[in-house]
């Protein structure tokens, strides 16, 4: 008889759970619910992208590419990064074709960090980070971030939490679940902290394409100085609602990203052929698709933060993303109790706060990848639900 | 309102007409009165005619028919096509006219109870007009998409319920 118990390892042991997976158990308990808690667009792939895929198939192009990618691919990525973040990484040497963003990051970090480093992970933040620090054998160190900064990570914070071990910090901005996004003058202060130290940066910039309020996104990369020390993590899931593609990508200086793709050639040779093809015309022709889609996506933002604000909720207004991250602390219950009755009385689904980092407690987490008229409906149930509880 | 605002307020409704003024203000980060103003501005120039619902009307009553009449005018001196556009237009049966370029000039849609009525409407009341020469007539069979709204496709939500 096999005891499992002692076969697996601590640190695989040790994982918690992630806070959304409980949740979804409870969610899909429950008939009828109105979700408002995806982490994906509502839009479909652009159909030109969706063709060329069939096309592809058809042709029967089903083998293994290069390692880091189809070289088309590589050169459309560097264009794309010299457009909007203004940096230059060769397509051949510095520029990597990953499974999803996740991949990246997960490549990433396994090529930094050692046994006892710190990475410092600003925190409410995506669940991912810190149990691949763990399983490197790492200590993920938190940084808060707080609403009155906009939940922006400042120079303060940071400062606080450097020690002589740490390895890295993570950028993830914009921001899931907060909606943060760290503009130009921000990230400097940042910069200025890490001047001078051998600190890396692994900079997650999925969400680069969904920003409002004239906030155009600004990568740690191009600011002086600053290319030496970052990775860039970005990928075609969400700008191009690509999700289920697994595609995306990491960017940065020759060293770390050869240590990269050696892990990335032992562990997953190459990312999705087909995937890949398709990805080649997102990049080179369906930008005013994005366009449209961060179009939409913007009144949908402004049509939540209103709506809780208006409720009496707090809801600072979020600059990137697809989320709003209402406050709940008013309501007297935990962001836990908060969604579970919310789902049980209203049947409408809302991610609790803590679920991305303690200091996500007190909060929910909003998406709006969701029709209006399906947001509406969602905004009226939990305006119902504020006045029931008041009684 | 700067033009830019007042086509996306125009695409908003041309989705959904239903939208409060409140709502639309969010949406496109002007306030409720603008909105206001700018729909009754819109509604007095004429470029905001009406508001209607779009209905799946074969699941309301089943035997109901509708029709695409394509017909071919003579037309009459100094007058051309308004005087017949205009005829035609007068049927409540009638729920479109249009004038088009090609092999046939005008395009109506008719809609009646059943079947047998509207090749009745066509036979007495269109065919014999004034200036027509000749019609054909097109029975829609299937409704796939119109206004951009989708008839009877599987439109649930495929994403899981959660994720990160």
């Amino acid at each position: 008889m096999i005891d499992y118990e002692k076969i697996i390892p601590d640190k695989v042991k040790n994982i918690q759970p992630s806070g959304i997976r409980k949740f979804f158990d409870i969610a899909q308990q429950v008939e009828g619910v109105i979700s408002l808690s995806v982490g994906e667009p509502d839009f479909k792939t652009p159909w030109a992208v969706r063709k060329e895929a069939i096309r592809i198939l058809e042709k029967g192009k089903t083998a293994y590419t290069a390692n880091s990618g189809l070289a088309e691919l590589r050169s459309a990525i560097s264009d794309y990064l010299r457009d909007t973040i203004h940096t230059e990484y060769d397509p051949n040497s510095e520029i990597i074709v990953t499974v999803g963003g996740s991949e990246a990051i997960d490549m990433a970090l396994r090529a930094l960090v050692s046994a006892g480093d710190e990475v410092l992970v600003p925190e409410p933040s995506f669940v991912c980070y810190s149990p691949i620090v763990s399983m490197c054998g790492g200590i993920p160190v938190p940084i808060v971030t707080k609403r009155e900064d906009n939940f922006r990570l400042t120079a303060e914070a940071l400062k606080e939490k450097i020690t002589p071990k740490t390895k890295a910090l993570v950028l993830p901005f914009p921001n899931n679940p907060t909606g943060a996004v760290m503009r130009r003058e921000h990230l400097e202060a940042i910069a200025e902290v890490l001047k001078g130290t051998d600190i890396m940066v692994l900079s997650d910039e999925i969400y680069s394409e969904m920003t409002y309020n004239g906030a155009k996104h600004v990568s740690f990369a191009e600011l002086p100085d600053m290319r030496e020390r970052t990775i860039v993590i970005n990928g075609f899931s969400k700008s191009f609602a690509m999700t289920g593609w697994r595609l995306g990508f990491a960017a940065g200086p020759r060293p770390v990203m050869k240590q990269m793709l050696k892990l990335h050639q032992y562990c997953i040779m190459s990312s999705p052929t087909v995937s890949q093809y398709a990805a080649i015309v997102a990049m080179r022709s369906c930008r005013d698709e994005v366009d449209k889609m961060v179009e939409e996506y913007d009144m949908r933002r402004r049509l939540l933060v209103k709506g809780f604000n208006d409720m009496g909720l707090d809801c600072f207004e979020p600059e990137g993303a697809f989320y709003v991250f209402p406050c709940i602390k008013s309501t007297g219950m935990t962001s836990a109790e908060f969604c579970e009755r919310l789902i049980y009385d209203k049947k409408v689904a809302v991610v609790p706060g803590n679920a991305f980092g303690e200091s996500g407690e007190g909060f929910v987490r909003v998406s709006y990848a969701y029709s209006v008229q399906h947001l509406t409906t969602a905004l009226g149930r939990i305006r119902e639900f504020l006045e029931d509880i008041k009684k | 309102m700067e033009d830019n605002t007042m086509n996306k307020l125009l695409d908003l409704l041309r989705q959904n007409a239903r939208l409060s003024n409140a709502e639309l203000a969010a949406m496109l980060g002007s306030t409720e009165a603008e909105v206001a103003a700018q729909i009754k501005q819109l509604e007095d120039d004429g470029i905001l005619m009406g508001y209607t619902a779009i209905i799946n009307e074969e699941t309301v009553d089943e035997t109901r028919v509708t029709a695409i009449i394509d017909i071919k005018v003579a037309p009459m001196k100094g007058k051309g096509f308004d005087d017949l556009a205009h005829t035609i237009m007068e049927y409540d049966e009638v729920d479109t006219v249009f004038l088009l370029s090609g092999a046939h000039d005008l395009s109506v849609t008719v809609t009646g109870t059943s079947l047998r009525k509207v090749a009745q409407f066509v036979s007495e009341r269109l065919s014999t007009l004034d200036g027509v020469i000749s019609t054909a007539t097109h029975f829609i069979l299937k409704r796939y998409k119109e206004k951009n709204h989708v008839f009877s496709e599987d439109t649930t939500d495929e994403r899981s319920l959660v994720s990160p």
